[in-house]
């Protein structure tokens, strides 16, 4: 049944790339529809927490799941303290201060890095039993493809039942689609959104980390995937995990089997398809009324 | 009194006169920032470590390296950098281009100011003919990509191909030369796959996919050396494409050797066709990495772009000895024609006619040797000159 | 019970500014005669002066919707490339090589692209406008590469035979003279047209467009069209902006319709200030100066000092360097003056 093994290889590997994307974007998303604060150093975060997990590996050989521990708790910390330091002054600021902001910040990561570390990729060594092939059934995979996607899959369930079975969830979910109501309830905004904009870097320093098998870990990194974070975040709608997870998944599947079969001008049609929801539906697909 | 005052100023006039020739500027332009800088390191250090080792040679003149960050490929800066050097630094050489782009932009300056241009890494094939006083020591894509179609049909004997490359010029120049030499060889390429854009690294298994669908005798693909090879290797690995007996070969960008041990053992079997590697076993090369190793880090290994820095500044340092340190552009172009050199890449010499590198090609192929990856030589082919200019294909042909 | 109308319409402080908006201020003149100053004083800087002078003219055009319509683009790079690509094309072809005829090619394509997009995309608004912007230039990017037989792909068009401006002034590669006075030349027609256009109605009503859009349509005013003739008239400056700097560099590729180079017009402008046209001047200096001299000291770490420079801006200036200085002499004026006047400097 060739045809079957066709179509699910397509599958697994549009979603595990996919996944990679809902990863490192959920944290953008979630933290621009709560605090509507354009993030563009986001991409940073990502780099960063990446870097720490591929040096924990490299210097003092840390497990993988031990390094992506420790990656996401150091950007989680990180992104606290950059928070309170600098991203709460601007919160009543012009959204392009904001981008002002967060762009010097990813200039000072980049040349950061480069000048600590060198402006080479970053190679991981994956554990052996993540590397290779794995059987299916219906088709040999990619093993690490489908780590990714139980990886993805494990997130997305830890984070819905963070948002539908915790109060601090609740909170997040008042405060994303009325910030203001949320307020005169008393739930203290400016301690949400710290909390909400940690747990969104360390998210997406695990996504680095993971996807350094597959996006590469250099100091360009931020800028290179930036529009495809906000391709995801857009297309998803602002602040909703669900439309960051489907748009993510769409993206990914979309990509790759455009690039399967039509490689000349593959990423030509995902601007154009971006471009077309985006008309047919400005909020994106699970967002809420257009602000 | 008057013959010792103006004995004294003859003798001050002399020494400053001869101070001045003892001085030559290179103007060098890289992307030290950027998505380049990686490369830019690469030649600076084989730029600084051939001046290092040969200070001898280069005795009694004093070269210094006047550097300008090009940051990207889009062609602007490299003009202004060039036109920089050439009217406020008043270089007497210039050199560098990781970039065509960057080369094809500057060309009109480089012929306008009238100065010795050394390209150390751009391989597009006709940047040589946009400038009269471009010399090329790296590399043009048709070197490693024809050889290695007239390898892949003559000694590994296949005969179906298919081609996946990075959809741009040096892209398309080595589709181009591989299919030209593999099908005079009697071979068919049966698919040619653009793989993405030569920015963000993509993720290949959808290409790869379609390749393995294809089930030809050998897989060629060309991508920028850096990251996509990297990647090219893992999926090459994760797709068991071996195992399916497609041999993955192609241009030694793919297996950089920067990036070769962290590819680990996925990268055995990868059989390559390029003019220098690490593992080269000449005299020459053993003397370098070795010296680069003590200079730059034990983990540390040059490749082929710290060659084209190497033995571009081994020709500056010829043309300042030649011509005894007063360089003048036409004099440099001909003391380069025809010019040998033993370098770690084994002969070379500049096509007096093209102005172009002419050099050996090394088929490797990639095995687990001592615990690292190391890549065997073999097989050589001698004296390869540039298949583009040779043949006068296309941009190639003379204007 | 009504009282009688103050005497004179201009008695009012309020007033006198408003109305005396658009009088030519005595520091006006300043950044030309840097510019003649530059040309006269540093001949050998000419090739940077030009670029920084077709980058101030870019970053103008944004300002006209950014600053001015607040349509927050990450897309203005499209145009640019339109017309930095028409005269590419027609030049390489033999075509059309005359430079300032050149340059109203160039517009009218670049308009024509910013109608059609305008049109289209002007509809939404915020991230949306955001996200659509910047796909609709990647999208022009990634067909410039497919068109790679008229565009020459990534490696671009090179030699461009740009025929002598007037008839008898050459561009010369190694000597931009001839093109730096081009580029001002140029650049001064364009700022005036601008400066002219931002105090009219027209001006005006996009202000209050960007201040308050529902009120602006309560009073019937014709919202999407003037937002989009804006639109279209930025992408047409945008338009010569790339045009030029073809043809000031006799050489055109894909880096005119990338992201790189629009995200950096973006971050110039709201590093100058953006809505007060001489943001565009003072944000291109301070950028391109830094990037230029810090690199030529730094190769490796400028970026480090420009992105420091980006914070600092962003946390401590209302409004990039110009709201700063405003601020700074507004404090200094308060301080001269003792107790603050009443009912002082209206908003620009």
């Amino acid at each position: 049944m060739i045809w079957g093994v066709d179509v699910a290889s397509m599958l697994l590997g549009g979603v595990a790339a996919g996944m990679v994307l809902f990863i490192v974007s959920v944290g953008l998303s979630v933290t621009m529809g709560l605090m509507g604060f354009v993030n563009l150093a986001h991409g940073g975060f990502a780099m960063l927490g990446g870097y720490a997990i591929v040096q924990a590996m490299k210097h003092w050989g840390l497990g993988f799941v031990p390094a992506l521990v420790f990656g996401f708790v150091v950007t989680a910390l990180v992104s606290v303290v950059l928070e309170r330091l600098l991203y709460s002054r601007l919160y009543r600021a012009n959204e392009l201060d904001q981008v002002l902001l967060t762009i010097g910040l990813v200039f000072v990561m980049i040349a950061s890095v480069t000048l600590l570390l060198g402006p080479e990729n970053q190679p991981i060594r994956l554990p052996a039993a993540l590397q290779g092939q794995i059987d299916l059934g219906i088709v040999r995979y990619r093993t690490y493809s489908v780590v990714l996607i139980a990886a993805g899959l494990l997130i997305a369930a830890a984070l819905w039942l963070v948002f539908e079975r915790t109060q601090i969830g609740a909170q997040i979910r008042a405060a994303v689609d009325n910030r203001r109501m949320a307020e005169s309830l008393g739930i203290n905004i400016d301690r949400l959104f710290t909390i909400t904009f940690a747990a969104g870097s360390g998210l997406a320093a695990l996504g680095g980390g993971l996807g350094a098998e597959f996006l590469g870990l250099d100091p360009q990194y931020p800028l290179k995937y930036l529009v495809y974070f906000l391709i995801v975040v857009a297309v998803g709608g602002l602040g909703r995990v669900t439309g960051v997870f489907w748009a993510a998944l769409l993206i990914g599947v979309l990509d790759f089997v455009l690039k399967k079969y039509l490689p000349q001008g593959g990423t030509a049609f995902i601007y154009a398809f971006t471009i077309l929801l985006l008309l047919w539906r400005p909020q994106g697909l699970f967002g809420g009324a257009a602000r | 009194m008057l013959n010792r005052i103006i004995a004294i100023a003859t003798v001050l006039a002399a020494t400053t006169t001869w101070a001045h020739a003892q001085e030559v500027k290179v103007g060098v332009n890289l992307p030290y920032t950027g998505i380049g800088a990686e490369f830019a390191q690469l030649v600076d250090r084989g730029m600084d470590l051939y001046l290092k080792l040969n200070a001898d040679k280069v005795k009694p003149y004093k070269i210094t390296l006047v550097k300008r960050d090009v940051k990207d490929p889009g062609g602007a800066n490299a003009k202004i950098a060039v036109q920089e050097l050439l009217t406020q630094e008043n270089v007497d050489i210039l050199a560098g281009w990781i970039y065509s782009p960057n080369a094809i932009a500057s060309a009109p300056i480089v012929t306008a100011g009238k100065k010795l241009a050394v390209i150390m890494n751009a391989g597009t094939a006709h940047i040589t003919t946009m400038s009269p006083y471009y010399v090329r020591t790296s590399f043009s894509m048709w070197h490693a990509g024809y050889a290695m179609g007239e390898a892949a049909a003559k000694q590994l004997n296949a005969k179906t191909a298919v081609v996946g490359y990075t959809d741009f010029p040096p892209g398309k120049d080595s589709l181009a030369a591989f299919k030209r030499s593999f099908e005079a060889g009697g071979g068919k390429v049966v698919d040619e796959i653009p793989m993405g854009g030569a920015g963000a690294v993509p993720d290949f298994t959808p290409f790869f996919q379609r390749a393995k669908d294809r089930k030809p005798d050998v897989f060629f693909v060309f991508v920028p050396a850096g990251d996509h090879a990297a990647a090219v290797v893992k999926t090459y690995a994760a797709l068991g494409m071996r195992e399916a007996g497609i041999k993955l070969i192609g241009p030694g960008d793919i297996t950089q050797d920067t990036k070769l041990q962290a590819m680990g053992p996925a990268a055995v079997g990868l059989i390559t066709m390029h003019h220098y590697h690490a593992d080269l076993d000449n005299p020459e090369n053993k003397r370098f990495v070795e010296a680069w190793k003590k200079e730059y880090g034990a983990t540390s290994t040059p490749d082929f772009m710290a060659v084209g820095g190497y033995d571009g500044m081994a020709a500056i340092v010829h043309v300042v000895q030649t011509l005894k340190g007063k360089i003048d552009a036409d004099k440099a172009l001909e003391a380069l024609k025809g010019w040998k050199f033993n370098s770690p890449r084994g002969p070379i010499m500049i096509d007096p006619v093209t102005r172009d590198i002419v050099m050996n090609e090394y088929l490797s192929e990639a095995v687990m040797k001592d615990g690292r990856v190391f890549q065997k030589t073999i097989g050589k082919i001698d004296a390869v000159k540039d298949a583009c200019k040779e043949q006068k294909i296309g941009p190639c042909a003379p204007k | 019970m009504i009282s009688p109308p103050p005497s004179g319409p201009l008695d009012r402080p309020a007033a006198h500014a408003l109305a005396g908006r658009h009088w030519l201020r005595a520091w006006e003149p300043i950044p030309w005669i840097l510019a003649l100053g530059l040309f006269v004083l540093f001949p050998k800087h000419l090739a940077f002066g030009t670029e920084l002078l077709v980058t101030i003219l870019f970053a103008l055009s944004l300002d006209l919707v950014l600053g001015y319509a607040g349509i927050v683009t990450l897309g203005h790079a499209a145009f640019f490339g339109a017309g930095a690509y028409t005269v590419g094309i027609l030049a390489k072809r033999g075509l059309w090589t005359e430079p300032i005829t050149g340059l109203i090619l160039a517009a009218a394509v670049a308009a024509a692209v910013g109608l059609g997009s305008g049109v289209v995309l002007l509809r939404t608004r915020g991230l949306t406008l955001l996200m659509l912007t910047l796909c609709t230039m990647a999208l022009l990017e990634e067909a410039a590469n497919l068109a790679h037989d008229y565009t020459g792909g990534f490696d671009g068009l090179d030699s461009l035979p740009i025929a002598p401006l007037l008839g008898r002034f050459e561009f010369n590669p190694l000597y931009p003279t001839t093109q730096y006075l081009y580029v001002l030349a140029v650049l001064f027609v364009c700022f005036l047209f601008v400066r002219t256009l931002v105090y009219s109605p027209f001006g005006q009503s996009l202000t209050g467009i960007r201040e308050n859009i529902l009120r602006m349509r309560a009073v019937g005013a014709p919202v999407r069209q003037r937002l989009v003739l804006c639109y279209t008239l930025s992408a047409a400056i945008a338009g010569v902006a790339g045009g030029i700097w073809a043809q000031a560099n006799a050489y055109v590729n894909l880096g005119t319709l990338a992201l790189d180079r629009a995200a950096t017009v973006l971050i110039i402008l709201v590093l100058g200030g953006f809505g007060r046209l001489y943001g565009a001047f003072i944000g291109a200096v301070a950028y391109m100066a830094l990037s230029h001299f810090l690199s030529k000291v730094y190769p490796t770490g400028w970026q480090l000092g420009l992105g420091l420079l980006l914070v600092v801006i962003a946390l401590f200036a209302n409004n990039g360097i110009l709201g700063l200085v405003e601020t700074c002499s507004r404090a200094l004026r308060r301080r001269g003056a003792g107790a603050p006047a009443p009912g002082a400097s209206a908003g620009q």
